[in-house]
C-alpha cells in the first residue's frame, strides 16, 4: 500500500493535503478556462489586462457562470466522497454510498414533483428536493432507532427499500410527464451542475462546518471499523457517534443533492480509491476525500462540458463512465 | 477492594433472560476462568463487565466503584476487552491497531505523542508482535492476530483484562503461548485477568480460580481442584468426564469420556485423587 508506513501521521498529512489541495486548485483553474461559449485562455488573460466590451462579457462569464459552477462541482464532489467514506465506515460495508439511506430517492421524488408542477429551480425544486431527502432519511433513522436495535444491516436494508419505493414514485411521475419536462427530469436524475448560480452559493455555507465535525470524529471512526463492540470497549459511544455521523452526513448530502441532482459513483469511487492508496486511517482519508473528491468532480464536469461538440452532457454520465471502469480496475488490482 | 464484584446480576435480551441470578467476584491480581456450557451466559457476563450491555438489575462494581459511575472512556481506561472480531474490508496495520488502545487516554483532538508510541511498542514487544508492526492485520495467522489484540488491550493500560475464548481456533503450541503471555501479564503488571474458555485443562493449569456457570446462574466458584470435579462437570455439561491429576506438576486434568465406553465409565464413578 503506497504511503502507508510507519511515518508519522503529521508527516503524511503534510505531504498529502498540500498535494491534493494543489490538484483541486489546478482543476478549478482549468475549469474556469473551458466552457460552451468557446472562451479560451487567451480571451480570459486578455480580459484581465483590461478594456473593451468583450473583456466585460468574458469577466461576467468567468465570475458569474464558470466560477459558481466550479465551486458547486468541488462542493458536491467533496460532500459525496466524504458521505461515502462515512457511510462505508458506519455501516461496515464497502459498497455503501452516500445515497444509501434513501437520500437520492427522497430528493428525486421531491425535485421531480417540483418540476412536474412547473416550479422554478430555486427555491421550489431545490427546497422540495432537500425536504424529500431529509424526510426519507429521518424515516429510516427513526425506524432503525425504534425497531432496528442490534441488527447492523437494518439501516442498509431499510434505506434500500425506501429507495426502491421512491423509484416507483419517480417512474410514475415520469410516465405522466411530457416533452421538455422529461428531459429536464432526466438531466436532474443524472446530475446537473449547470444549475449553479452565484446567488445560491450561500446554500453551501454549512458544508465546511459539517466537514470539520467529521474530521474531529476521524479517530472514533477508525475504531468503528474494527467492529461496534470493539469500538465501545475502547471508549466510543457508538450510538451517539452513529447519530452525529449519519445526521451530519445526511444533512450535507441532501443539501448538495438539492443543488446538483443525483451525481452517482463519486461517493463509491473516491473513498475506495484513497483507501487503496493511503490505507484505512480516517485522519488521512477525511481530508483526502474532501480535496480529492472535489477535484474529481471538477475534472469530470470539465470533461462533461468539453467532450460533446456544442452543448454539454450531465456530469453523472462522466462520473459513471470514468468511474465504473476505474473502480473495476481497482478491485482487480486489490485482489492480486 | 475487589477488582470486579457482581451481585444479583440479571440480564435480558428481549424477553429472554440470559443471566438470571449471578454473583461472583475477582480479587485484584486474580486469574479467573469463566467456564460453562454454550449459551450459559459467559460472553454476556464479560460484555456486562466491559459496559457493553447494561443489566436489567443487580449490582456491578469495578475497583469498588459502581459501573454506572464510570464514563465510557474511564471504563475503557480501566477494563480492556479482547474479542475475536476482525473486519477484513478495512485492514489496519498491526501498529495502527495496537495504537488504537491509546484512544481512551486521548481527547478527541489530541494526537498520539511519543509517550503513546512507546507504550504501544512495549505492548508489541511484550506479546512478541513487534516484528510485525508494519504488516496488515488480514495478513496474519490466527495466533499472531490474537497476540495483536492482546497487545492492543495492554496498550489501554487497564487494571482488568477480559478475554473471550482467547485460545479458540489456535493450535496447541499457540494456545500455550497465549496462556503463558496472560500469566506473565498478571505477574508483571499485577493485572486482573478474567477469561471465558471452553478449554478446561488450560483453565486448570493457569487460572487461580474458576467460575462455573449454567443457564445464567453461578454454579460454583473456587480453585480449579474444587470446581473441576466429575459431579460439578456433569451438573454443568450433562456428560461424564474423567478427572485426575496432570502427571507433571499435578494440576487437575479433565478428560472426555465416550458414553458407550464402559471401562472408562466405571472409572468416572469412582472418585480419583
Amino acid at each position: 500500500m503506497l504511503f502507508q508506513s510507519h511515518s508519522s501521521l503529521s508527516r503524511r498529512l503534510l505531504f498529502i493535503v498540500p498535494l491534493l489541495g494543489l490538484i483541486l486548485l489546478l482543476s478549478m483553474v482549468a475549469s474556469l478556462l473551458e466552457g460552451s461559449s468557446g472562451l479560451g485562455i487567451a480571451d480570459v488573460l486578455a480580459s484581465f489586462s483590461g478594456g473593451g466590451g468583450k473583456a466585460a462579457v468574458v469577466q461576467t462569464i468567468l465570475w458569474r457562470i464558470r466560477l459558481p459552477r466550479a465551486v458547486l462541482a468541488a462542493a458536491v464532489g467533496a460532500t459525496l466522497s466524504l458521505g461515502g467514506l462515512v457511510f462505508q465506515a458506519r455501516l461496515g460495508n464497502p459498497l455503501a454510498e452516500p445515497y444509501i439511506l434513501g437520500i437520492s430517492g427522497g430528493a428525486a421524488v421531491g425535485a421531480i414533483l417540483g418540476m412536474f408542477f412547473g416550479l422554478a429551480m430555486f427555491p421550489g425544486v431545490t427546497l422540495l428536493a432537500f425536504a424529500g431527502a431529509m424526510l426519507v432519511m429521518a424515516t429510516v433513522l427513526l425506524l432503525a432507532r425504534t425497531r432496528g436495535g442490534g441488527r447492523s444491516d437494518f439501516l442498509l436494508l431499510a434505506g434500500v427499500m425506501l429507495n426502491a419505493f421512491c423509484s416507483a414514485c419517480i417512474m410514475f411521475l415520469l410516465s405522466l410527464s411530457r416533452g421538455s419536462q422529461v428531459q429536464h427530469i432526466l438531466f436532474w436524475l443524472m446530475g446537473d451542475l449547470s444549475m449553479a448560480e452565484p446567488g445560491r452559493l450561500w446554500l453551501l455555507l454549512p458544508l465546511p462546518a459539517c466537514f470539520f465535525l467529521i474530521l474531529i470524529l476521524a479517530r472514533p471512526m477508525n475504531l468503528l471499523l474494527t467492529g461496534q463492540e470493539s469500538a465501545a470497549a475502547l471508549g466510543v459511544h457508538v450510538q451517539r457517534l452513529t447519530w452525529v455521523l449519519l445526521g451530519t452526513t445526511s444533512f450535507m448530502v441532501s443539501l448538495v443533492v438539492s443543488q446538483s441532482g443525483l451525481v452517482g459513483f463519486v461517493g463509491l469511487l473516491v473513498p475506495h480509491f484513497f483507501r487503496l492508496l493511503l490505507g484505512p486511517d480516517h485522519r488521512i482519508l477525511v481530508p483526502a476525500c474532501i480535496l480529492g473528491g472535489g477535484a474529481y468532480l471538477v475534472l469530470c464536469d470539465l470533461l462533461a462540458r468539453a467532450l460533446p461538440a456544442g452543448g454539454e452532457m450531465p456530469v453523472g454520465v462522466i462520473t459513471a463512465l470514468v468511474g465504473a471502469p476505474l473502480f473495476v480496475f481497482l478491485l482487480w488490482r486489490s485482489r492480486t | 477492594m475487589k477488582a470486579v464484584a457482581v451481585s444479583g446480576l440479571r440480564v435480558r435480551a428481549g424477553r429472554r433472560e440470559i443471566i438470571t441470578d449471578l454473583s461472583c467476584a475477582a480479587e485484584q491480581g486474580d486469574f479467573l476462568a469463566v467456564i460453562g456450557p454454550n449459551g450459559a451466559g459467559k460472553t454476556t457476563l464479560l460484555k456486562v463487565m466491559a459496559g457493553l450491555i447494561s443489566p436489567a438489575s443487580g449490582e456491578l462494581r469495578v475497583l469498588g466503584r459502581p459501573l454506572a459511575a464510570y464514563s465510557r472512556r474511564q471504563l475503557a481506561a480501566t477494563v480492556a476487552l479482547v474479542t475475536q472480531q476482525l473486519n477484513p474490508d478495512f485492514p489496519f496495520t498491526v501498529e495502527e491497531t495496537v495504537l488504537m488502545g491509546r484512544a481512551p487516554h486521548l481527547g478527541l483532538l489530541e494526537r498520539e505523542r511519543r509517550h503513546d508510541f512507546d507504550i504501544a511498542r512495549q505492548a508489541m514487544a511484550f506479546t512478541q508482535v513487534d516484528h510485525l508492526a508494519a504488516r496488515r492485520l488480514d495478513q496474519l495467522s490466527g495466533g499472531e492476530r490474537q497476540r495483536v489484540m492482546i497487545a492492543r488491550a495492554i496498550c489501554q493500560q487497564p487494571r482488568i483484562m477480559l478475554l473471550d475464548e482467547p485460545t479458540a481456533a489456535l493450535d496447541p503450541a499457540h494456545q500455550l503461548a497465549i496462556m503463558q503471555l496472560l500469566h506473565r501479564l498478571l505477574k508483571a503488571e499485577g493485572m486482573t485477568v478474567i477469561m471465558v474458555s471452553h478449554d478446561l485443562n488450560l483453565a486448570a493449569m493457569f487460572a487461580g480460580r474458576v467460575l462455573l456457570i449454567k443457564e445464567g446462574r453461578g454454579l460454583a466458584i473456587g480453585p480449579p481442584e474444587e470446581i473441576l470435579t466429575p459431579d460439578y462437570l456433569r451438573q454443568a455439561y450433562g456428560c461424564s468426564m474423567y478427572v485426575d491429576r496432570h502427571p507433571l506438576g499435578g494440576t487437575v486434568r479433565v478428560s472426555l469420556v465416550a458414553e458407550n465406553d464402559h471401562s472408562l465409565c466405571k472409572a468416572v464413578s469412582t472418585p480419583v485423587d
